[in-house]
């Protein structure tokens, strides 16, 4: 009789499997041995139903957020910092200290439990960084497609810094737009690394907490009107629908807006309009002109915010609109994202 | 960037402007051929600088507007075949069939890839071999030698899972079958200046004399515009026909010889129907005999339904000249980037999406 070969398969690493979500035995395994160390607030190791939050005093501040971001690691950061700072950064925009969040994860069958823990230390480091504790959180697990997905939701809650909230509506006219750094370099680094571009000068994605700029500008009482995180949809798109909201018309100058020199040149390469493209560290602010000196001073003490400048202004002129006025003195009105920008044939 | 800002220098464009204006005594119009120069003129606010007598009137340079409807309706019907890849550049995907685009073929399961060179298309293929995969093929004489790159590798490599779906149009045949209409308003015109830095512009020698028109082959930077209109400005004014090189730096009479060949090799000269214009004879490329097995159109039988023609999208009078995206009366209302009735409104070449994007709703 032959000897029958018959090897068990054997796996290197270990991987999420649909048991992960069955609630049972496997779940809390994995939330012991992945989620439990790192979020280690005292809520979150309760392992009670819903975590009890002591009444803070002021009015809060809460936003939500989901990350789908695809590669889920790229040169900058990964979707864990980005899934802790994008929601922490919402809350800074209008003028709130990010203190608490959850995080829900929806994982595929198949991912890396190495990946995992990689993502969540990222998140840990985030939230550790901006004193924010991951106080709730779920886990699911769905059935395999490529077993490389993760999909993050997370929800902040933040106290309020000031009693005048900065809001669309309070932006007035003759307002300086101040932006707090070069844009497009998240939007960038990712299609760089989706589709494997090499550039001689790698592109970074620009994901940091912009909360301790705003947190420095309003301890020294600088008027702030209006904030807002560059995200999704690029500059253009933020300032089209605060012109929309706030019912104004601003003037930007399209020499002021500062893109570094990689990322202007990829987006030329590619097709791609800069002013269009994602940001995740960077924000716009509007704030009365004799502010000024002391926003960019302030801007310009942090590394982050280092390229801080002046871009435009608040017209009196009525018509909700944001226009950009180019180096040959000619103004065009902007427009907000419809669709993602495509690279084109030639 | 060097050699991109010294070709957006604010004093230079002035200054070219001041020479238009000095110049122009007559009221002249001028097409500029190419969709990348339409973009750059409207984004960049050029026709503002120009004086009133001087009107740029935009060209058929824009493959994806050009590429027939029932080739776009056959790229849809190929993408949704089971077991195969359809391999596209980024415009294309947008471009409205018969009933829908690629995009939404895409969310109805089709595996529709967006390449950035068509070399990936081949890699693709190897990668698959289970899978037919095909490349939309849609260009001027640009991208035919990338194109055409293609199935020499595809060949060499005996990757026989590989096609293309050819929808490639030539320039030359397009700009006479535009001075051979009565009605052309066209004075002069700005040539795709990269197209001739493939092709060269010996044959735009015969061109101009045969249109009585001057055509400068020229750039894309707004420096290169202004240069390119005060040129073919100053030879309207001297009554001159011929051909000029403003875009020097790149472009060479003779082309690129080697690019030439393989278009030669790969492809072979045949009628094509332009979307909106109507049938031009020699004006496109499709695979050669030889290489008919890596024609997708051979390999797949595909029958696709009578295309729906009646949008009310005027894209075929724009793109000779006849009127501008503003006289459209579906323009910003019926007609969107998000709702488009042609594809001029969603190539990021299409004369539609630059008046869309970069200009007030309704003005010029």
């Amino acid at each position: 009789m032959n000897n029958f070969n018959c090897p068990i398969p054997h796996y290197q690493e270990d991987v999420i499997t649909l048991s992960h979500g069955s609630g049972g035995k496997q779940t809390s395994d994995l939330i012991e041995n992945i989620f439990l160390s790192p979020f280690s607030s005292e809520e979150i190791k309760k392992m009670h139903d819903a975590a009890f939050i002591p009444s803070i005093g002021r009015s809060i501040a809460f936003t939500t957020d989901s990350f789908v971001v695809d590669p889920i690691f790229f040169p900058g950061g990964d979707i864990g910092t980005l899934a802790i700072t994008g929601s922490a950064n919402d809350l800074a925009v209008c003028g709130a200290r990010p203190i608490y969040m959850s995080s829900a994860f929806i994982i595929e069958e198949g991912f890396l439990q190495s990946d995992l823990k990689k993502i969540v230390a990222s998140m840990h480091q985030a939230a550790l960084s901006q004193g924010i504790q991951i106080i709730a959180g779920d886990t699911k697990i769905i059935e395999r497609s490529t077993g490389k997905n993760i999909f993050i939701n997370t929800t902040g809650i933040g106290v309020h810094m000031v009693d005048v909230l900065p809001e669309p509506y309070r932006i007035a006219d003759g307002d300086l737009i101040i932006i707090s750094g070069d844009v497009g370099r998240h939007g960038m680094a990712i299609m760089a690394k989706r589709n494997d571009l090499q550039f001689a000068n790698p592109l970074y994605s620009d994901c940091a907490p912009i909360f301790p700029m705003i947190e420095n500008l309003l301890e020294n009482h600088v008027e702030l009107h209006c904030m807002r995180d560059i995200t999704r949809g690029g500059l253009a798109t933020s300032l089209v629908e605060l012109s929309e909201l706030s019912s104004k018309h601003f003037i930007i100058d399209e020499e002021l807006i500062p893109i570094a020199k990689e990322v202007e040149s990829a987006c030329e390469i590619l097709g791609i309009d800069p002013l269009f493209v994602a940001c995740e560290g960077r924000f716009v602010l509007f704030t009365p002109p004799k502010y000024k000196q002391q926003v960019l001073d302030i801007l310009h003490s942090f590394e982050t915010s280092k390229n801080a400048c002046v871009i435009g202004h608040v017209d009196v002129r009525k018509s909700p609109s944001a226009v950009l006025c180019n180096s040959y003195g000619i103004e065009r009105p902007l427009y907000k994202l419809y669709t993602e920008q495509l690279p084109r044939i030639c | 960037m060097k050699f991109v800002n010294e070709y957006r220098d604010p004093s230079l464009v002035r200054l070219l402007a001041e020479k238009i204006k000095k110049t122009a005594k007559k009221n002249w119009t001028i097409m500029e051929v190419c969709g990348g120069q339409t973009h750059s003129i409207v984004r960049s606010g050029l026709n503002k600088l120009l004086p009133d007598n001087i009107q740029l009137i935009h060209g058929p340079g824009c493959p994806v507007c050009v590429t027939p409807i029932d080739l776009i309706d056959m790229a849809i019907a190929i993408a949704l075949t089971p077991n195969t890849i359809l391999c596209s550049f980024g415009d294309m995907l947008r471009v409205p069939g018969s009933s829908f685009d690629l995009i939404k073929a895409k969310a109805l399961g089709a595996d529709v890839r967006i390449i950035l060179s068509p070399i990936d298309a081949v890699h693709i293929a190897k990668k698959n071999p289970n899978k037919e995969v095909v490349l939309f093929a849609v260009g001027f004489e640009t991208t035919a030698p990338t194109n055409g790159m293609t199935i020499k590798m595809a060949n060499d490599l005996k990757v026989v899972n590989f096609s293309l779906l050819s929808s490639h149009v030539l320039v030359p045949p397009a700009i006479k079958y535009i001075m051979s209409d009565p009605e052309s308003k066209v004075d002069g015109f700005l040539a795709a200046g990269h197209v001739c830095t493939v092709t060269g512009y010996k044959q735009y020698h015969e061109l101009a004399k045969a249109t009585d028109t001057p055509i400068i082959i020229t750039g894309f930077e707004p420096v290169d515009i202004m240069q390119g209109i005060s040129l073919c400005v100053d030879m309207l004014e001297k009554q001159e026909t011929g051909v000029k090189n403003q875009y020097s730096r790149v472009v060479k009479e003779s082309g690129n010889r080697q690019a030439q060949e393989l278009i030669s090799d790969v492809f072979t000269v045949v009628d094509r129907h332009w979307r909106g214009i109507g049938s031009i004879p020699s004006s496109g490329l499709d695979l050669s005999s030889k290489y008919k097995t890596f024609d997708a159109t051979y390999r797949f039988t595909i029958k696709t339904d009578a295309p729906s023609l009646d949008s009310g999208c005027l894209s075929g009078m724009i793109m000779q000249g006849k009127c501008k995206p503003s006289d459209c009366p579906h323009f910003g209302k019926k007609c969107t980037p998000q709702t488009p009735l042609g594809a001029p409104m969603v190539s990021t070449e299409g004369a539609c999406s630059a008046y869309y994007l970069y200009c007030d709703k309704g003005s010029s």
